[in-house]
């Protein structure tokens, strides 16, 4: 690497200690009183102290949208990039500084309508980056359209007799990219969200988190159904790796695989050696894709938590790797022996 | 085959203009590239135009699978592929049915009889075979069963037929360098080393060579041999290079001369692919040629390069420009460095992918949302694409602000002698990146301020992972100084006014003015037309016509004397391949009469158009 970058580069060794204020930057946050980012926000601001994050070497790229402002309330480096495209930007500086901590925070606007080219390639190439889908159904921003993500028959401003467009189910779209980490969280339970985020920062390659997000203001309670308190025992299926997929108060109702899908099932009803044990680090994406296919919406049981997590190679690292390689065996470039590499003539 | 290049019979001419046409199955552009290659070597100066449909295999022996190569090669210096050929190499009816017109009278044709069979003819749209009647009667035929022949002797080889038939390009290659001699051996060794391995085609094409310059020797042709004296040229040392080449070299040498690494992020596109294949190839520079998913992400992803510090470029044709054109304008609300480069061809839309044009001027000066300028540099020549490479990776670096960089198809694919830079020669590009506070907040503690400028308006650089300048930037408008989300209108007015001066405070050298001293008639040109104006001028100027011309690398700012240069002038031309760009701006910027001359048939000026024009000016 260049001597130029040696600075910005050179930041090895323990990270100091920091606390939630060090994350926080000077600037006032603006989301509408009682949105659901501010929790997101809080989460991340807890989490990086813990996980010993280096504040210079974090960078925080997102694109529009509500979601997108979350650069600015972060005291690393940010860029507030322009619609759809933080995955693209992401992509550029991830392959330049593998040495970074790089998040993208978006809506579901952003990532899967005017952007969803960019997200997939992402996931696809799996560059190494913790990339955040705030999904509110809805676009906040531009004030109540309906998203890529609202359920058929949504009435919005643009859809005032209903939207008729099916629904991309993000983590299903993220497993269709073959993603090599994939999870979902929610909004209401900070706890959950942080041991997902934590899981993405530590996994090497791209790892998408669909985060079901209130927007209090133009779609309230969208996922009240899964994730009010009374509503959770029932309607959120936890996944956890390694264990039988089991959800209910008394634990009492379970996943099981059925016709090359999966299917909620009474454990009683199937017994306990036909619960499917959750394997996040399957190669195949079937099984997970099948989970996600549970649920049609938020308003029936609903998986949460890591549906995968597998290793397989990150993109800029091969990419390096060929650099290094052929700077290995060729010598480091020489400009004038570059200029007389096809025939050449004196005079 | 004997190899006396100046055998001593033979006509000494100063100059000799070749087309070589055929389908574009039947290797036309190697054909023309191996005779380019052989004159070069030989001490020629030369100037290329190579035509290709965009189709990669039309439906064989159409028009519209015609596919062709134009080269000069002269004892002197030259700037064009010339006005019209000498010589013109038809491999199939087609090829004689859309190029025979550019033949100049009396020129001379080759072509290949087996291929005038009658299912040929009738995709031609010939309805006799114009090889028996009289319609070529004003130009000296040479006909030549170049299939057959090659047939032949690849037939003791052991090579198929059908393979051999595949060589007869080199059968007319002989033929052609024959006649013109032109020395064999480089094009043996290229035979040897682009086919290593694959011995029966080596031998294939080596043998379609031989027989094609013994037809040549035994054959009584009626025909002078030809030889064109090698130029004078300027010591050094030279190679034979197309635009996109010397582009490509020049990004990687202003990542040596910047100390930064370079990203690429490109999406193939006709003309401008060459530039990513060649990037490809670079690694042990530490280039980075990222392939993205689509134009747009190529933008985006070299912004993000160029974020953490990389010399960032995206490399494109105007449909790419148009597609990148949001990111463009976020490298301009960032203040980030970044290369644009716009391979020019014909447009709207897919147009004439494959055919010059240089309609995006007005799109590389005005063509985003917002007042969002940027400097705006172009390319003359095949080997000056090198050159301005640099310098808009210099303006980029130095100032802080995405630059277009505008070429086109002719320049990407034409070829010329370049001679070699010395290194050591190439000034180096400063680069500095922010390492400490450079402001003091209210309450003393020290702080990072993005958009704190220098006295060239240009702010500081911080790539992440520089301790404690931790700051956030975007698109949203942001207060001068600290980079803080800005709704404030006069700050927004501000904020706009600085991004226009920060244009007119980069350095640009002044333009020369050449020609008649006491020109009456200016002809003022940008880009790729300087070989057919130059080449037009100076035959006027020789001629004693009160002409002269000035050439613009540099369209955003514009060197500070232009205006002066061309308020000295009566009148001034402006050929443009485009209705009329530079010359909008000229009058816009300085209220001169300038008048456009347009050119938009996907081909260049020739010298002679350019004469003929500038001859028409000085009379009315």
């Amino acid at each position: 690497m260049t001597d130029m970058l040696d600075v910005a580069m050179g930041n090895v060794g323990e990270a100091p200690e920091t606390s939630r204020s060090d994350w926080q930057s000077d600037q006032e946050v603006r989301w509408c009183p009682g949105c659901g980012d501010y929790s997101v926000l809080t989460a991340i601001q807890l989490l990086l102290p813990e996980l010993g994050a280096r504040r210079e070497n974090t960078v925080f790229i997102s694109g529009i949208g509500c979601a997108a402002r979350f650069p600015y309330y972060m005291d690393t480096y940010g860029v507030h990039t322009i619609h759809g495209r933080s995955p693209a930007f992401a992509t550029g500086l991830a392959m330049a500084r593998p040495d970074l901590d790089i998040w993208v925070i978006g809506g579901d606007g952003d990532m899967l309508s005017i952007g969803g080219n960019h997200l997939i390639h992402a996931l696809r190439r799996n560059i190494n980056l913790n990339i955040l889908l705030l999904n509110n159904q809805i676009y906040g921003l531009t004030k109540g359209q309906y998203s890529p993500t609202s359920e058929i028959g949504k009435v919005t401003k643009s859809s005032p007799i209903g939207a008729t467009p099916r629904p991309f189910n993000p983590v299903s779209v993220a497993l269709g990219a073959e993603a090599s980490f994939v999870a979902r969280t929610h909004d209401m339970d900070r706890r959950h969200m942080q041991e997902v985020f934590r899981q993405a920062y530590l996994h090497d390659g791209a790892a998408f988190v669909e985060v079901y997000q209130n927007c209090n203001v133009f779609n309230d309670g969208a996922f009240g159904a899964i994730t009010k308190k009374v509503a959770r025992e029932d309607m959120l299926i936890d996944l956890r790796h390694g264990e039988p997929i089991r959800f209910g108060g008394e634990n009492e109702k379970g996943v099981a695989r059925r016709d090359g899908g999966v299917e909620i099932v009474n454990v009683a009803d199937v017994g306990e050696d036909a619960v499917l044990v959750h394997d996040e680090a399957r190669q195949d994406p079937s099984t997970a894709f099948s989970l996600s296919r549970l649920a049609e919406g938020p308003h029936t049981p609903t998986p949460i938590g890591v549906f995968r997590a597998c290793q397989r190679d990150e993109y800029g690292r091969t990419v390096a790797d060929q650099i290094a390689e052929v700077t290995a065996s060729r010598g480091k470039g020489n400009l004038s022996a570059l200029l007389r590499s096809q025939p050449t003539w004196e005079v | 085959m004997t190899d006396t290049v100046a055998p001593p019979d033979a006509l000494s001419v100063d100059k000799v203009i070749v087309r070589f046409a055929g389908d574009s199955g039947d290797g036309m552009q190697l054909t023309g590239d191996r005779f380019t290659s052989a004159s070069a070597l030989f001490g020629n100066d030369l100037a290329t135009l190579p035509e290709y449909p965009s189709e990669i295999r039309a439906p064989a022996g159409t028009l519209a699978g015609v596919s062709a190569f134009q080269v000069q090669i002269s004892d002197h210096d030259i700037m064009t592929p010339g006005d019209a050929p000498d010589v013109l190499v038809a491999m199939n009816p087609a090829a004689l049915k859309s190029d025979l017109y550019m033949l100049v009278p009396g020129g001379t044709l080759i072509v290949n009889a087996d291929a005038f069979e009658e299912r040929n003819l009738a995709k031609a749209g010939y309805e006799d075979n114009p090889l028996e009647g009289s319609e070529l009667d004003a130009y000296r035929l040479v006909t030549a069963p170049m299939t057959s022949l090659t047939k032949e002797v690849c037939k003791n080889l052991g090579v198929k037929p059908r393979d051999a038939e595949r060589s007869k390009n080199f059968f007319a290659l002989g033929l052609v360098s024959w006649m013109y001699s032109r020395p064999s051996e480089p094009t043996m060794e290229w035979i040897d080393a682009k086919f290593a391995g694959r011995d029966l085609i080596i031998a294939a094409n080596k043998a379609a060579y031989a027989a094609g310059h013994a037809f040549g020797e035994t054959a009584e042709l009626g025909h002078q041999r030809v030889v064109v004296p090698a130029a004078p040229q300027e010591p050094g040392t030279y190679t034979n290079i197309n635009g996109n080449t010397a582009l490509a070299w020049g990004l990687v040498a202003a990542g040596e001369l910047s100390g930064l690494p370079v990203f690429l992020g490109s999406y193939p596109i006709t003309p401008a692919t060459d530039i990513l294949h060649e990037l490809s190839k670079h690694k042990s520079f530490g280039v980075t040629a990222f392939q993205a998913e689509d134009e747009i992400a190529a933008a985006g992803s070299a912004l993000g390069a160029a974020y953490g510090g990389y010399l960032g470029v995206t490399t494109t044709s105007g449909p790419g420009v148009a597609l990148k054109s949001e990111t463009i304008s976020l490298a301009v609300s960032l203040e980030l460095p970044l290369v644009i480069v716009d391979i020019q061809r014909g447009g709207p839309s897919t147009g004439l992918p494959t055919k010059t044009e240089a309609a995006d001027l007005l799109m590389a000066m005005y063509g985003r949302h917002g007042e969002a300028p940027l400097p705006v540099v172009a390319a003359s020549t095949p080997s000056d694409c090198f050159n301005v490479a640099i310098e808009a990776a210099r303006i980029a670096l130095t100032h802080h602000t995405p630059v277009i960089l505008l070429s086109d198809g002719y320049l990407a694919n034409g070829s010329e002698p370049w001679r070699l830079p010395e290194v050591d020669s190439l000034a180096p590009i400063p680069v500095e990146f922010a390492t400490e506070f450079n402001h003091t907040n209210a309450d003393g503690e020290p702080a990072f301020w993005p958009f704190l400028r220098d006295e060239n308006l240009v702010r500081p650089l911080a790539p992440p992972g520089t301790p404690d300048l931790m700051h956030r930037i975007g698109g949203i408008e942001k207060q001068d100084g600290s980079g803080n989300v800005s709704y404030d209108p006069q700050n927004h007015a501000h904020m706009v006014a600085v991004r226009a001066e920060r244009m007119a405070l980069i350095e640009v050298p002044d333009v020369e003015v050449v020609g008649h001293p006491e020109a009456e008639v200016l002809v003022v040109g940008w880009g790729s037309t300087w070989g057919a104006i130059t080449g037009g001028v100076r035959r006027l100027v020789n001629a004693g016509h009160k002409v002269a011309q000035v050439h613009l690398t540099h369209l955003n700012p514009f060197p500070k004397n232009l205006g002066e240069v061309l308020a000295r002038h009566d009148k001034i031309l402006v050929p443009e391949m485009n209705m009329g760009h530079l010359a909008r701006m000229l009058r816009a910027d300085y209220l001169v009469d300038a008048r456009p001359i347009g050119k938009v048939t996907g081909q260049p000026f020739t010298a002679g158009e350019i004469e003929q024009v500038a001859l028409g000016a000085l009379d009315d």
